[in-house]
């Protein structure tokens, strides 16, 4: 299949996605509801006992609210994919003569267009409780850049998720279960340094805190250190692995 | 579409099997269709008609055996028989958020029409199909037998010279069944190959010129609807009688009309036979029991169903569906 051709195919796939998504409005403002509420739930029940010396703790958290709305998006991209499947459309794009690829690449890329505005609308969200970004212009747009790479890759482990189960709500759990622990264990709600030190070490270590760090010293203007460089090695790595594995599971799907 | 006239069968399948697991779906499926023509895949749930289509369509791969479709092999090269292919059935998969004029118009781009080329083809399927009112109407909001024909349509896009229809009427009204009825046999008239599964004999019986029967995996019985009902012993006369005293009398009329051995269900109290032309038959054996004064419920002639085909091929009823490749047809 020649590259014009997939290009072709996958923009159609993404016109798809992205014609649905006015038309299925619970899926945007449960995309929304979600991380508003860890806002307010962080912002004025738990945010006055976490201590973040230098900074405020709502500067302190948008990033990592942004961060994890992103990683979420993950179920989102594995429940529409496996909706697919169960309905049988999978099976009809497959016996149609397009590009096998344009599948996965569509519905990955119209999540980041999704992702992309739910982000948008959080930073907004952000501004009324109170944050205040301090980073350049071009550095916050750069931490947009990394937040949407990270998007992009998650949806791909969503994508291999899907293609690994049986039912849609098995996709649901599956896809939810991984993410607390990456996401809270974490520095996006709490510094790393009042966890155990087993936790910690994990913590600091592990691709969602590197991204949370990242993202978090472009908006406030902090020294970035090798962070940039680290997410972009972890997201590029994990797009990598995951690509190959859901083309050769989506190829072997109902074989 | 360009299809290959210098091969004369639309789709030609040889020793084609398939297991997935232990359970052997397909033993050996041989299958000839010719060009032009409804052909039917009859058989019970599970009996593997789902399996055969699903690898013609290139969706999955046989373990063994070969398969032609418009003379091109589907193991060797799918993408080119994706290109002659149309596919619709029974899941009616549609993108239930678009509107039936999205839906043709997606699919016939994906199908490789140009834009403008997928979008005057959406019109004219949209006509052809009676959805032009609902064209612009999300498919959500479409009844079931809108939403098979839409399916159909979009299999249409492309204008494939060979279409797979898998069990297009199944779970459908019957009058939407009727207009689905319809819109195949027009198919057939402009030319397309037609190969369609169905449970139902007389679905079978109305549309399709040619039909194999297929049970556990592998074809029993192929011939024209003709040829398989002659088997089982064409039309069915019964009498019901009030008095079972009468069961006697009655099942000495009815062997005058009978081809076969006839039939007594005392508990049910009716007489049961095969008969060779049902209205004659009919009215003989009405005319002669009022004649004998026998008082009755119910006198009445039955067509063959696919119970009886399987009952007379198989010597078991075709619900029996513990065989191998029960599990197959549920497949997503």
């Amino acid at each position: 299949m020649n590259p014009a051709r997939a290009l072709r195919d996958s923009g159609i796939i993404v016109w798809r996605q992205l014609i649905q998504l006015p038309r299925i409005p619970e899926v945007l403002i449960f995309a929304l509801i979600q991380p508003v509420m860890f806002v307010l739930l962080f912002r004025y029940v738990f945010g006055g006992a976490i201590a973040t010396p230098g900074e405020s703790y709502v500067n302190y958290l948008m990033p990592g609210i942004f961060a994890q709305t992103v990683a979420f998006g993950a179920v989102a991209s594995g429940i529409g994919l496996a909706e697919d499947l169960r309905r049988g459309i999978v099976d009809r794009f497959r016996s149609l003569p397009m590009a096998r690829s344009a599948v996965l690449v569509g519905r990955t890329v119209s999540d980041l267009v999704r992702n992309a505005v739910v982000v948008g609308v959080m930073y907004a969200v952000g501004l009324a409780v109170g944050f205040r970004p301090e980073g350049s212009i071009g550095a916050q747009l750069v931490a947009f850049g990394l937040l949407l790479l990270t998007s992009f890759a998650f949806s791909w482990i969503g994508v291999v998720i899907a293609l690994s189960m049986k039912t849609v709500e098995a996709v649901q759990s599956a896809g939810f279960i991984w993410l607390f622990p990456l996401t809270f264990a974490s520095s996006a709600f709490v510094p790393t340094d009042s966890m155990p030190g087993w936790l910690q070490a994990f913590a600091d270590n592990q691709p969602f805190t590197i991204v949370v760090n990242a993202v978090r010293a472009l908006f406030l203007a902090q020294p970035v250190g090798n962070y940039i460089w680290l997410t972009l090695a972890w997201m590029v790595g994990i797009i990598a692995v995951m690509i190959p594995l859901a083309t050769r599971q989506y190829r072997r799907r109902s074989g | 579409m360009n299809s290959r006239p210098d091969s004369p069968l639309a789709v030609r399948a040889e020793g084609v099997r398939k297991a997935f697991g232990k359970t052997e779906a397909l033993r050996g499926v041989d299958l000839s269709v010719p060009r032009g023509m409804v052909y039917g895949l009859l058989g019970p749930n599970g009996a593997g008609k789902s399996t055969v289509v699903r690898i013609l369509a290139t969706l999955i791969r046989a373990d063994s055996g070969t398969a032609l479709v418009d003379g091109v092999d589907v193991a060797r090269s799918p993408a080119t028989v994706r290109s002659r292919i149309g596919l619709a059935g029974q899941y009616a998969a549609v993108d239930e958020y678009l509107t039936g004029r999205e839906n043709l118009e997606m699919f016939g781009r994906l199908s490789g029409l140009r834009k403008a080329d997928a979008r005057t083809r959406a019109a004219e399927l949209l006509e052809r199909f009676d959805l032009t009112e609902a064209a612009d109407r999300p498919s959500k909001g479409y009844s079931g037998g809108m939403r098979r024909r839409l399916d159909l349509a979009a299999s249409l896009a492309a204008r494939p010279p060979i279409l797979f229809l898998d069990e297009p009427t199944t779970g459908l009204d019957p009058r939407s069944r009727l207009t689905m009825w319809s819109v195949i046999q027009d198919l057939v008239d402009d030319g397309t190959t037609v190969l369609l599964t169905t449970q139902y004999l007389e679905e079978a019986d109305r549309l399709a010129q040619r039909i194999a029967v297929i049970d556990r995996g592998v074809v029993i019985a192929e011939g024209t609807p003709a040829e398989l009902k002659a088997r089982v012993g064409g039309e069915g006369l019964e009498v019901a009688v009030v008095d079972s005293a009468d069961l006697e009398r009655a099942r000495s009329i009815v062997a005058g009309v009978a081809t076969d051995e006839v039939f007594v269900d005392p508990e049910r109290r009716r007489v049961r036979a095969a008969v060779a032309n049902g209205p004659r038959a009919l009215a003989d054996v009405a005319g002669e029991i009022a004649a004998a004064g026998i008082g009755t419920e119910d006198v009445g002639l039955h067509r063959p169903t696919l119970d009886e085909v399987f009952l007379a091929l198989t010597g078991r009823p075709a619900d029996d569906d513990d065989g191998p490749g029960a599990t197959d047809e549920g497949a997503p």
